[in-house]
């Protein structure tokens, strides 16, 4: 059983569209499973208007931004200029304050209105008729905001953008290989992301941070320090981003005593006094209450993804452990109930729901098309001192992810030894609403994927898994996606001598004619050869942006909340954080191995078929050769079926990948790169320009996703797929990812759900990192019926009875899909 | 070592009793029963199973058969029963699994080594092995050798068994196995006959017995529309799970289901349904209720 669908971190196909409120399932009765109560009207209506709410381009952050760096551009440092367009951007947008709300301020002038952010990416008039027409993940914007756009951003920042910046200095080689689609580059569109917080914005407020950065302002030693003048200059610009943040929620506060004058309805006169004295509180002080402390996160959420266009948004981490004590003395001291703290976290929630992520344009359009942001909430996990993390606010959280059943934020559950059962259950009851949320992570292995590379006990543990399944210091490291790898598709010119089939250019490099090839090991060390050529290509271009990025679009603000920055003077993207990591994200471990296992087994072990043959069948996408390619999908040992001849070779890819790009040194002091086997939805891109490949799957079908095995070749039930994956190592990645799809009649009586259970513990006793459960809804279930031997997996499981969906008859499937239609509701 | 016949294993079974298990389906029944999901699990014997949904029309089995038993029609490969031999080449040849054999034999360290895959799913879940079928005991010196390998091992053992075996093989297994899953269909022995070839009267005299040495025992019963699932057999079976001896057995209600269909026609034998359905939901939900209501334990499929 393996993989992918719905809405979730990383699934193979893009997010299903959020279910409208309409479709009322989302409101559920109260049950005894203790899931409930159920959504109160405020909810509902500000659930509504998010979700309803159609996602436009606001050019207002453009057009501040423009005129700003119009009049000053060359008068100031540029961590001071960035710093200076922030406070610009704070003290001038356009507040909204919207009815119901609890938790205020949006990026936009409106819910899901996107600012642009040209000095990275400058969309053309163009890219702009695309966005407003496309028929999935549209941005609308309106001919006059494209005409001002046009006439007032357009021209200035021609030949001033970073991209235009990196690709103006890319090698040859490495724009072959990056036409080919053998790698994708993250950084062309968006600045580098993965921002965590940990836990010190609920203990101090940027007043704090101001003195600490009067201090190591005045300890600068400008006679030794050869940087201390840089570093002043790093520091003064975090100093104005903080007074950036404190003016717009003094703005908000000011708006909110506005209105609280001209409204009518007392209750909402509170509310509205009430939100005034929040936002005069955070976040320039600390939070005293549990109110407090949530707009605190989002006030900072906001600035950070104000000042620049982070990947992969931003992130509270474990948000449950930073609210808990808050919760817990309120809830002692009676001046805050559970039904208020639900509230509150469900306004916070929809808060991030109206926050899709910026629209980007050309290839990266195509690989991550969706308006995800990957704000992903971890819940329950270990703290700081190795003690259970889960509490009632997990356990509010787990109810509203059922009930508010939205895109965004994306959430996880962190099940570690310690973790009671009865919270385990829990998390299980809501997956098998099929929601494809939560996903499942395990503390206890990523913790020691953090100690490996070198990470502090504390910090480790403090630590989580952020955006989709990637392993970081929560609130002390930069760790960066840089781009993923199409591993197939380096076998795919390794079996082509370099050349890219698809478009006859040069892609790689020369590894041997595959026909001269003697054994199997001759294959291997061309496509290994192949892989250092093509991992060394991407590291140097990565590390160039690197340095444009430390040089030209550093991030004060987000700066002042990660651990180290202050103290070192250094900035985010310039080695300031403790942990600098560089992540390369390897995809289609699935389709690789099989590949090879075909090679290994039918053409160099029992010669059922020569190369040549392979090469031409696979060359002509299998034309007039089914009975070679079912040959190859019915007798050819495939990943993930707990088979030692497969997963041998998915365990000799995995440990090469990581022996390529483990401990290569990035450009920041002390900083690496490291391993890490997400593909999120790029496998999808990654097959789109791929010819057919030796396993028998056809030209430009999607690859392997994360390291799930190849779709539909895992056929012996998600235990032997767990015992597959955890013959890799996962301690030696930054984060590898499992889907697994299950029917609904997998997990229909509670005592299913235990065994769910047992299967996650199961997976991580072994070693597993992540686990994602999709359970299967009737679309996929007719997607079956119509490519069978894509779904070879789907198990049907019953009382001394089993069988896989494919072998049933058609009436017999036709039972389950109305069965499935019913049970997912 | 023993060796037996195979035609089935399932990983991450939920059903078959405690955790998770894996399940081993034994070949060969003794009863044949109307309603078999199984039925290629009636035959001891290897038998071929053809899918012409799978099949891709490339002969390449006609071409391995020595016998030239298969041939190529309209509706897919035609075997000639009368010239095949169940060897298999045609299976080995076939490159969709089009045409497959039932049937495997397999040693007992071959299980073990299957089984020893799963510690981890065990051991997390409280589960273990279930030996179903088919009739396991029918092969009694192979289940027995696998039953002692798995209770050396620590593993959870369970046996499925529709209960019409010899008296003294039965409480020999039931000395090496930690649960059993004992199938009943219908109290009427004439009825039972009809339904499935045999009496009922060694079945009930042996659950009797097995129960007396105390051995852990769930009564598992399908559900037949109009068959069994009248208040007088469920009546009856409550009164008969009362009076077993040892702890109080809980039953398993199994609602009929068609899902086996295809393997009807994979194995080229015909089937009548009859007009077999379940119950309604309603009317299941109504014994479960009767059951427990009498003071059984009852619940739906597991």
């Amino acid at each position: 059983m393996v993989a992918r669908t719905t809405s979730s971190n990383c699934t193979e196909t893009p997010p299903r569209p959020e279910r409208q409120p309409g479709a009322e399932g989302n409101f559920y009765q109260p049950n005894s499973n203790r899931i409930g109560p159920g959504m109160n009207e405020r909810i509902q209506r500000l659930r509504k208007l998010s979700v309803e709410a159609e996602p436009t381009l606001s050019i207002e952050r453009a057009l501040v931004e423009t005129e700003f760096y119009k009049e000053n551009y060359g008068k100031h440092s540029i961590p001071v200029l960035r710093a200076l367009t922030f406070f610009e951007i704070c003290t001038k947008k356009v507040l909204y304050l919207g009815d119901d709300e609890l938790i205020v301020a949006e990026r936009g002038p409106a819910p899901k209105a996107v600012p642009t952010f040209p000095e990275l990416t400058c969309h053309s008039v163009e890219d702009f008729h695309v966005l407003n027409t496309r028929e999935k993940q549209r941005y609308k914007i309106s001919a006059e905001d494209i005409e001002i756009y046009a006439r007032e951003v357009i021209p200035y920042w021609q030949g001033k953008t970073q991209r235009e910046r990196i690709f103006s200095h890319v090698p040859e080689a490495w724009r072959a290989a990056y036409q080919a689609g053998l790698f994708t580059e993250f950084m062309e569109q968006r600045a580098p992301g993965h921002t965590c917080l940990d836990g010190k914005i609920y203990r101090k407020g940027l007043l704090d941070f101001k003195r600490e950065i009067a201090e190591h302002l005045a300890a600068l030693d400008y006679l030794n320090d050869p940087e201390a003048t840089d570093k002043a200059e790093q520091l003064k610009a975090m100093d104005i981003s903080c007074d950036a943040a404190i003016v717009f929620a003094e703005r908000h506060a000011d708006l909110a005593d506005e209105m609280a004058k001209h409204e009518s309805e007392p209750s909402r006169v509170e509310e509205l006094r009430r939100i005034a004295e929040v936002c005069r509180r955070v976040p320039a002080q600390a939070p005293r209450n549990f109110w407090e402390a949530i707009q605190m996160y989002w006030f900072v959420h906001l600035g950070t993804i104000t000042e620049l266009n982070g990947w992969d948004a931003m992130n509270p981490g474990h948000f449950d452990q930073h609210l808990a004590p808050f919760y817990e003395k309120e809830i002692a001291e009676g001046t805050l109930t559970r039904v208020q703290a639900k509230e509150l976290l469900s306004c916070f929630w929809i808060k991030v729901n109206n926050h899709p992520a910026p629209p980007k344009v050309g290839i990266t359009a195509r690989e991550s098309g969706t308006y995800n942001d990957f704000t992903n909430i971890n819940i329950g996990g270990i703290k700081a001192d190795g003690s259970d993390g889960v509490s009632e606010v997990s356990y509010i959280m787990l109810e509203l992810v059922q009930e508010l059943h939205i895109l965004q934020p994306g959430n996880s559950v962190h099940i570690s030894s310690r973790t009671p059962n009865h919270f385990l259950n829990t998390a299980c009851r809501v997956i098998r609403q099929g929601h494809g949320y939560p996903s499942i992570f395990n503390p206890d292995v990523y913790v020691l994927e953090m100690l490996r590379s070198g990470k502090s006990l504390e910090d480790a543990r403090e630590g989580g898994c952020s955006g989709c399944i990637e392993t970081g210091a929560f609130g002390k490291e930069a760790y960066l996606l840089t781009g993923y790898l199409n591993v197939p598709k380096i076998l795919e010119i390794t079996l082509n001598n370099g050349i890219d089939p698809v478009t006859g250019k040069v892609a790689g490099i020369e590894t041997g004619d595959p026909l001269e090839f003697k054994d199997f090991e001759a294959l291997y060390a061309a496509f290994h050869k192949q892989l250092a050529f093509v991992i060394d290509q991407k590291m140097q271009v990565s590390n160039y942006i690197d340095s444009m990025f430390a040089k030209y679009a550093p991030a004060p603000f987000l700066s002042v909340v990660i651990e180290d920055c202050i103290a070192r003077g250094k900035d985010y993207y310039n080695g300031g954080p403790r942990y600098n990591t560089n992540y390369i994200q390897c995809c289609g471990l699935g389709t690789v191995t099989d590949s090879l296992a075909t090679l290994k087994k039918h053409v160099f072990e029992d010669q059922t078929f020569d190369m040549n043959r392979i090469l031409r069948a696979v060359a002509s996408n299998f034309d007039g050769e089914e009975v070679l390619r079912q040959t190859i999908l019915n007798r050819t040992p495939f990943f993930g079926n707990d088979d030692d001849y497969a997963d041998t070779l998915a365990k000799r890819v995995y440990d090469d990948l990581f022996d390529l790009i483990d401990d290569k040194p990035n450009i920041k002091e002390g900083g690496k790169y490291h391993l890490n086997m997400l593909s999120t939805t790029c496998h999808i891109y990654f097959g789109k320009v791929m010819g057919a490949t030796p396993n028998g799957r056809f030209a430009g079908k999607s690859i392997s996703d994360g390291t799930s095995p190849s779709h539909g070749c895992d056929t012996h039930g998600p235990s032997a797929v767990i015992k597959s994956l955890t013959k890799i190592d996962h301690v030696k990645s930054g984060g590898t990812l499992l889907n697994q799809r299950f029917l609904p009649s997998l997990l229909k009586r509670d005592g299913d759900i235990a065994k769910l259970g047992s299967l996650i513990r199961s997976y991580f006793a072994l070693g597993g990192h992540h686990v994602q459960f999709n359970i299967v809804d009737t679309a996929t279930l007719l997607a079956a019926q119509k490519n069978p031997e894509n779904y070879k997996d789907l198990l049907v499981r019953m009382a001394g009875y089993s069988d896989y969906f494919n072998d049933m008859n058609e009436d017999l499937q036709q039972e389950v899909i109305d069965r499935t239609e019913n049970e997912s509701l | 070592m023993a060796t037996g016949v195979i035609f089935d294993i399932k990983r991450y079974a939920i059903n078959d009793g405690p955790g998770i298990r894996t399940t081993i389906f034994f070949k060969g029944c003794p009863l044949s029963c109307a309603w078999c999901h199984n039925p290629e699990g009636m035959s001891p014997k290897v038998e071929k199973m053809y899918s012409q949904v799978k099949c891709i029309g490339c002969q390449e089995c006609v071409q391995a058969c020595t016998r030239n038993a298969c041939t190529l029609t309209s509706e897919g490969i035609v075997t000639d029963k009368k010239l095949c031999v169940a060897c298999g080449e045609c299976a080995d040849a076939c490159p969709t699994t089009a045409t497959e054999m039932s049937g495997q034999t397999e040693t007992t360290d071959s299980i073990m080594k299957i089984l020893e895959k799963e510690t981890v799913f065990f051991d997390q879940s409280g589960g273990g092995v279930t030996f179903s079928g088919g009739e396991p005991l029918r092969q009694a010196k192979f289940l027995l050798e696998l039953l002692q390998a798995c209770g050396e091992r620590g593993i959870h053992r369970t046996v499925d068994t529709s209960g019409f075996v010899r008296l003294e093989t039965l409480l020999e297994v039931a000395r090496h196995t930690d649960h059993f899953l004992f199938d009943l269909k219908v109290m009427d022995p004439e009825k039972h006959k009809q339904l499935t070839g045999v009496s009922n009267k060694l079945i009930l005299q042996n659950l009797k017995l097995l129960a007396e040495t105390g051995a852990s025992i769930n009564l598992r019963l399908p559900l037949v529309e109009g068959v069994n699932d009248d208040d007088a057999n469920i009546d009856e079976v409550t009164a008969f799970a009362k009076s077993l001896p040892g702890e109080s057995k809980k039953v398993n209600l199994l609602p009929y289901h068609g899902v086996a269909v295809h393997k009807y026609e994979k194995l080229g034998k015909s089937y009548h349904s009859n007009g077999m359905a379940a119950p309604s939901e309603k009317r299941q939900t109504q014994i479960v209720e009767r059951l427990k209501a009498a003071g059984v334990d009852a619940v739906l499929n597991g």
